[in-house]
């Protein structure tokens, strides 16, 4: 293996309180050195990072990847393409593939597959519940053994109180986060859209924001009852937000991700019934966005985290209410994280990094997160500053449906390095499309 | 061809109180024609029209289609049963395939919200929203409006409560946007369960009683309840409803003065509204319905780039009214 000398960018690595301009030096799959000036040794691979942040490789706990049973909407490759293309380095794939990823053998499955992909890392999520049916649950054990980091019966909430005690509780012994998708079957059922003044506009039914923040406090309590980690996936309300701190404050065991899409659109998007706005949980209201960029801030909501959701455009160009929910964002999340958190929200760059980077890799317990020595060789090299337009046909994802499609951003990954292997490279000095 | 209105009608939201009177203004020489014995001009000769209704419906097809019949189009009615719809061709591609047939309009009937702004954004001909899903009936709106300024003139101050199911109904969509246009006071009662949660941003008075609403309003636009919203938990029971937000006669006794009464139909008699009331001297129910025609004959017209100040012209003059006949 090559190695790979990053020269001249700016090192922002909160793990370590780094935030200043050097080089970095990647060997043998580990960082080797880092900061000052590095003489490159022989043979290295030379990046020109002038003008360009370097941070530990950005990881996303929650996205969609498809694969197996929608091959045609996302594989694990195609998907794994678009997250180094975004500047991550590391994915974690969500359970709710066909069939559901509920055992040891869908698990060793969806690792072979990433392994293949030669991008990003793909780190399973397993099933809490066999079948994600809610009422048996699954082999957390065996599938932790073959490489899942995690359990979730993501896109479904955990109905029963008690199936989500027992998951917390058992998960305990693999030190393993149990992510749940808060939603209260019964108040959001047949809901389209946030519960508000649009959609009594619009006639689409709605999803009170109270739907999601029942379900935030139950989850709260039960960590609290039983010692185990609960990860919220997608918070979306401010009132999940003073739950949270509410339960942080409490020392309660529970961590909260927000997406780029919560943190910059509201339920305004979804005037015209344009369902690249349509998505579970819904976009809310000012209020909200305002409330969850102050948590990504003050570290109440601890990671930002895509949800990315492709869907082929067949099942998203039809009537709203029968439109699937879910949009994509692997490439579209840096950007929209730097022009509404960083420029407009006071976010700095070493936060960005911490929520996207350094977080994930803590609350996870994945390797990465830091470019101390020693560390792995994954690293997002990006543009803090560039301009560009959104064009979901260049996606490397096979979904295009985003409601950012021509939309002006502000930042973008220019190199994604992992394993010390350049797996994506674009906008590099000298390399610009002018 | 796009008109004063645009290329479509898909609510009254998105419409100006100018353009609502222009509606209502060409519906006036139309409803003379529906009095003649032929009852037929030719305004829209040569124009084809599709009726495509994906949701059930008597009285608004029927209306529609004499209003297009009475303007001489050419129309064609698709409803679910029998079509390539129940065969899971999906809505794009329904409109898809009406466009290749080089059509002039399409009045939709759907039972998603959004369904008629789908179609607009996807044909080049005219699209007529017909109802969509719990979003917007805008021609019904328009009658209903047509038929209170028939009572009232100017609307302006003119005090109208919408009773009922207002979560669930288009109709009171499209009421509460072109009556406010029209600078009418608007309010609406019901349970609350069958209120939007957000209906204190909709800008209209809220009566949770029935009787102080009978003691406000001039005019009731009593909704149809759905029995579906019984089996869905919103309410208990049809009965209870009745005693507690049934226009009755008895309440409307004890009305300060004498209340209009409309009702968009069907009607469950005994239920939203008891039947001396719904068939009493202050039900402008049935003028409701003849309106309907004339009202969709002025929505076509316009749509079709009628001009309105020809409207009168666009009739001819030549038919004989009933009571030339008489």
């Amino acid at each position: 293996m090559k190695p790979v000398l990053l020269k001249g960018g700016k090192l922002v690595d909160p793990s370590q309180g780094l935030n200043k301009v050097g080089d970095l030096l990647l060997l043998d799959g580990a960082v080797e050195a880092v900061g000052g000036s590095i003489a490159g040794p022989e043979g290295a691979e030379v990046v020109d990072c002038r003008g360009l942040i370097v941070s530990p490789g950005f990881i996303d706990v929650h996205c969609h990847l498809r694969e197996p049973g929608r091959e045609d909407v996302e594989t694990i490759a195609t998907g794994a393409r678009a997250a180094a293309a975004g500047g991550f380095t590391a994915v974690c794939a969500m359970p709710n593939t066909d069939p559901v990823t509920d055992n040891q053998a869908a698990v060793g499955f969806i690792v072979r597959q990433a392994q293949r992909a030669q991008a990003a890392r793909v780190y399973p999520i397993g099933a809490i519940s066999v079948g994600q049916q809610g009422k048996v649950l699954a082999e957390f054990g065996e599938m932790v053994g073959a490489g899942a980091v995690a359990v979730s019966d993501d896109g479904k909430p955990v109905a029963s109180a008690q199936l989500m005690r027992t998951a917390l509780e058992y998960a305990r012994t693999f030190r393993i986060p149990v992510i749940d998708h808060c939603e209260e079957p019964t108040l959001a059922a047949g809901g389209a859209m946030h519960e508000g003044i649009v959609s009594a506009r619009l006639g689409l039914k709605g999803i009170p924001a109270a739907a999601e923040e029942i379900m935030v406090i139950r989850d709260i309590l039960l960590a609290r009852l039983s010692g185990g980690h609960v990860h919220l996936a997608h918070m979306s309300t401010r009132g999940s937000v003073e739950l949270i701190r509410w339960g942080k404050e409490r020392g309660i065991n529970v961590t909260a991700e927000v997406c780029p899409h919560h943190l910059s659109l509201t339920e305004e998007r979804v005037r015209g019934y344009d369902t690249d706005a349509k998505m579970n949980p819904p976009l809310r209201t000012a209020a909200d966005v305002e409330a969850l960029i102050e948590a990504v801030k003050d570290g109440t909501i601890d990671v930002i985290a895509t949800d990315h959701a492709p869907h082929h455009y067949d099942e998203k160009e039809r009537e709203f209410a029968d439109a699937p929910n879910g949009i994509v964002g692997l490439e579209t999340a840096l950007a929209v994280v730097v022009t509404n958190l960083v420029e407009k929200g006071g976010l700095s760059f070493p936060e960005l990094v911490d929520r996207m980077a350094c977080a994930p890799a803590r609350i996870f317990n994945l390797p990465g997160g830091s470019l101390v020595k020693g560390s792995i060789a994954d690293v997002t090299v990006f543009d803090p500053a560039t301009k560009w337009k959104v064009d979901s046909s260049t996606f490397l994802s096979k979904g295009r449906n985003t409601p950012y499609n021509g939309m002006s951003l502000v930042g973008r990954s220019a190199c994604t390095i992992v394993d010390g292997t350049v797996v994506y490279r674009a906008g590099l000095p000298g390399e610009r499309e002018r | 061809m796009t008109g004063a209105l645009g290329k479509d009608l898909l609510g009254l939201e998105s419409l100006t109180g100018e353009q609502i009177r222009l509606i209502l203004d060409t519906a006036e020489p139309f409803k003379e024609i529906s009095e003649r014995a032929i009852k037929k001009v030719p305004a829209l000769r040569g124009s084809t029209i599709v009726n495509l209704f994906f949701e059930n419906s008597t009285r608004t097809r029927i209306s529609f289609e004499f209003a297009e019949k009475r303007l001489s189009a050419d129309t064609v009615n698709v409803s679910t049963a029998g079509s390539s719809v129940s065969k899971g061709e999906t809505l794009v591609d329904t409109a898809r395939n009406l466009e290749a047939m080089r059509i002039d309009m399409v009045v939709i009937r759907h039972s998603a919200s959004g369904a008629a702004q789908f179609l607009a954004e996807r044909i080049e001909s005219n699209v007529i929203n017909a109802g969509d899903g719990t979003h917007e009936h805008p021609t019904q709106g328009l009658l209903d409006i047509l038929t209170l300024r028939d009572r009232f003139g100017d609307l302006k101050g003119r005090r109208i409560c919408i009773c009922g199911d207002i979560l669930h109904s288009r109709v009171a969509r499209s009421n509460i946007w072109g009556l406010t246009k029209l600078g009418a006071e608007v309010a609406v009662c019901g349970p609350r369960s069958l209120l939007p949660n957000a209906i204190d941003e909709f800008g209209v008075r809220i009566f949770d009683r029935v009787e102080e609403a009978i003691e406000w309003a001039e005019a009731l636009n009593v909704l149809r309840l759905q029995f579906e919203r019984m089996t869905a938990g919103y309410i208990p029971s049809a009965r209870e409803y009745n005693r507690v937000f049934g226009i009755t006669r008895e309440r409307l006794d004890r009305a300060p003065r004498d209340v209009l009464i409309l009702h968009p139909g069907p009607m469950n008699r005994g239920v939203e509204i008891d039947s001396d009331v719904a068939d009493g001297p202050h039900s402008v129910i049935l003028d409701q319905v003849t309106n309907g025609v004339a009202v969709r004959m002025a929505v076509l017209y316009l749509l079709a780039g009628g001009k309105p100040e020809l409207a009168e012209a666009a009739k001819g003059g030549t038919g004989r009214s009933r009571e030339e006949r008489e």
